[in-house]
């Protein structure tokens, strides 16, 4: 990150030419960034005020899209403790142990990125829809998974899979174990250990890594999509339901779910940069 | 004794078969087995049906928009990413963290409220879009319109890959440079760019391969025209919505195949960057 080490030209004797490619470079920055990050966000605000704060407010007594916040805010409850359970298993086990098959297993851990999320949402319903591997079973004991909120639930969790292992295991890696090794020779039992020394230390990257997963999780849309069916009021997220509404061209609702939308998204880059500077963190 | 033949070495710290066992669980059943079940439908297909499918008219040209569109947008990034990360890193300025923050931004928005919000911006009659409709320009509803917002996406994957390696280069190396009489392009082309190519190449790759498999920020701004502007994962999604498994199955696992090799590329491209620039350090 440029933070705190960024060169400055401000200290160093600028001839003409610099200060001429200095100024062209800033506007080629402003204009770009302009148009691709600000003007958008700029859109969705005008289009959610568009017909005034009244309008705004009332898309949210909308039932179909109070109950596709309902449905966002479960699935991120049981999808991010579970994706954070297991990064802080993943890197322990990573990070602590040396084993067979270690960068086998950080590649596979890293798959869900690489993969589309139209894939993620594909793959579960050849196991779990209609056709699939365990579609009849599941029929005849009428628990369905695809077109209803577990299979919502899986597919964010694929797409989530990496963010708290991947910000965990380096970062445990570079902290080493000598204090645990000290805690546990000095009598402290293994949960001990983990709470009152593992926790601690890790607690700013955990919650970087829990921070940027839940980014992902709520605002989740192809991998959902595949799997969710559309039911309205029943297995639509926030994502879908601003898709619903818009192909519907009810634009000053669809815009007012997705303000909510953005709104996570500035509130994720702000509290994921107070504690990239409380702890030091770099972004990617 | 928890984790047996392959644990390499003894570690007095407990906790390994807990944690081993549950992240080994946990990624088999929420990643490999999906990804399994997925393999083994497109297995289940005749090789030659499933080249058929693979071949079939509509799915090549939706490569062909996929693949372009991703490779034309990771190209505009390397241009303009590397301006943007060169100007948070060489230049001071109000608003410089504000800025860098930013650039993180298309990792936080939801992709269908950027897909709404670019959709809008650049519809005919939206605030861009009626201005670049005077010249002539239509960028939603076309294959323009896939590659816009494919630049989104894959911004932030370019400048966090500069950033880093922009600080690295070397200051005392341009100043003895210019001192020479070597004049600002030619310290550019000589000094920084060589320092800079790999990261800039890992950028470009890993904005490629995410704009391939990309969805919701391209399917409200593209249109969805079968054959012009149908992305693959669209494809996909329509095959599937069709009933059209044994299609769907095959486009999902040429897919997941792109995948690997992405990370495969990936995996090449920094390995030549490590070998590259721990040359260029004697």
């Amino acid at each position: 990150m440029a933070r705190g080490v960024s060169w400055t030209a401000e200290g160093r004797r600028m001839t003409r030419g610099a200060k001429l490619a200095r100024l062209v470079l800033l506007a080629i920055s402003f204009g770009f960034l302009g148009l691709l990050l600000l003007a958008p966000l700029g859109a969705v605000l005008a289009q959610a005020l568009a017909k005034g704060v009244g309008a705004w407010l009332e898309s949210f007594s909308d039932p179909d899209t109070i109950a596709s916040i309902k449905l966002t805010l479960l699935t991120a409850a049981i999808v991010v403790p579970a994706n954070t359970l297991f990064g802080i298993a993943a890197a322990w086990a990573i990070a602590r142990f040396e084993f067979r098959g270690k960068s086998l297993l950080v590649t596979l851990i890293d798959l869900p990125f690489a993969v589309s999320p139209v894939i993620a949402g594909l793959v579960l319903v050849f196991l779990f829809g209609v056709q699939g591997w365990f579609g009849e079973w599941l029929q005849e004991r009428n628990l369905p998974i695809i077109f209803a909120v577990p299979g919502i639930v899986l597919a964010t969790i694929f797409i989530s899979f990496p963010y708290v292992a991947r910000e965990l295991i380096p970062l445990m890696q570079q902290q080493g174990s000598d204090e645990e090794v000290a805690a546990l020779s000095l009598g402290a039992g293994p949960w001990l250990t983990f709470l009152r020394i593992t926790l601690p230390k890790i607690r700013w990257g955990l919650l970087y890594g829990v921070i940027l997963c839940n980014a992902r999780v709520m605002g989740e849309f192809g991998a959902v999509s595949v799997v969710s069916g559309h039911i309205r009021g029943v297995t639509n997220t926030m994502p879908l339901q601003v898709e619903i509404l818009y192909n519907e061209y009810n634009f000053v609702a669809a815009f007012a779910v997705a303000s909510l939308l953005a709104l996570l998204a500035i509130l994720t880059l702000v509290a994921k940069t107070l504690v990239e500077w409380r702890s030091g963190i770099g972004g990617h | 004794m928890a984790g047996g033949w392959f644990r390499r070495s003894p570690s007095p710290l407990p906790g390994f078969g807990l944690t081993f066992g549950f992240t080994t669980f946990f990624l088999s059943t929420v990643i490999l087995l999906p990804l399994a079940a997925l393999v083994i439908r497109a297995a289940g297909i005749a090789p030659s049906e499933l080249l058929a499918l693979l071949l079939d008219e509509r799915a090549v040209a939706s490569y062909r928009l996929s693949f372009g569109a991703a490779a034309l947008a990771a190209a505009i990034n390397a241009v303009f990413g590397f301006i943007v990360a060169w100007s948070l890193v060489r230049y001071d300025f109000p608003g410089r963290r504000l800025l860098d923050t930013m650039i993180d931004l298309p990792f936080a928005l939801p992709t269908a409220v950027s897909g709404i919000a670019l959709a809008t911006v650049f519809s005919p009659t939206g605030w861009l879009g009626q201005k670049l409709a005077l010249a002539g320009v239509q960028v939603a509803y076309t294959w323009l319109g896939v590659v816009v917002a494919l630049v989104l996406i894959g911004l932030p994957f370019v400048v966090r890959s500069v950033q880093p390696a922009l600080i690295e280069v070397r200051r005392e190396l341009e100043d003895a440079a210019e001192s020479l009489g070597a004049g600002g392009f030619h310290v550019f082309r000589r000094i920084i760019l060589p320092t800079v190519l790999p990261a800039l190449a890992t950028g470009f790759t890993l904005a490629f391969a995410r704009g391939i498999g990309e969805y919701g920020s391209v399917v409200f701004i593209s249109g969805n025209l079968p054959f012009e502007t149908e992305i693959t994962p669209l494809l996909i999604v329509i095959k599937l919505e069709q009933y059209d498994y044994d299609g769907a199955a095959a486009l999902g696992f040429f897919m997941l195949a792109m995948s690997f090799v992405m990370l495969f590329a990936i995996n090449l491209v920094q390995g030549w960057g490590q070998r590259r620039l721990g040359l260029g350090a004697h």
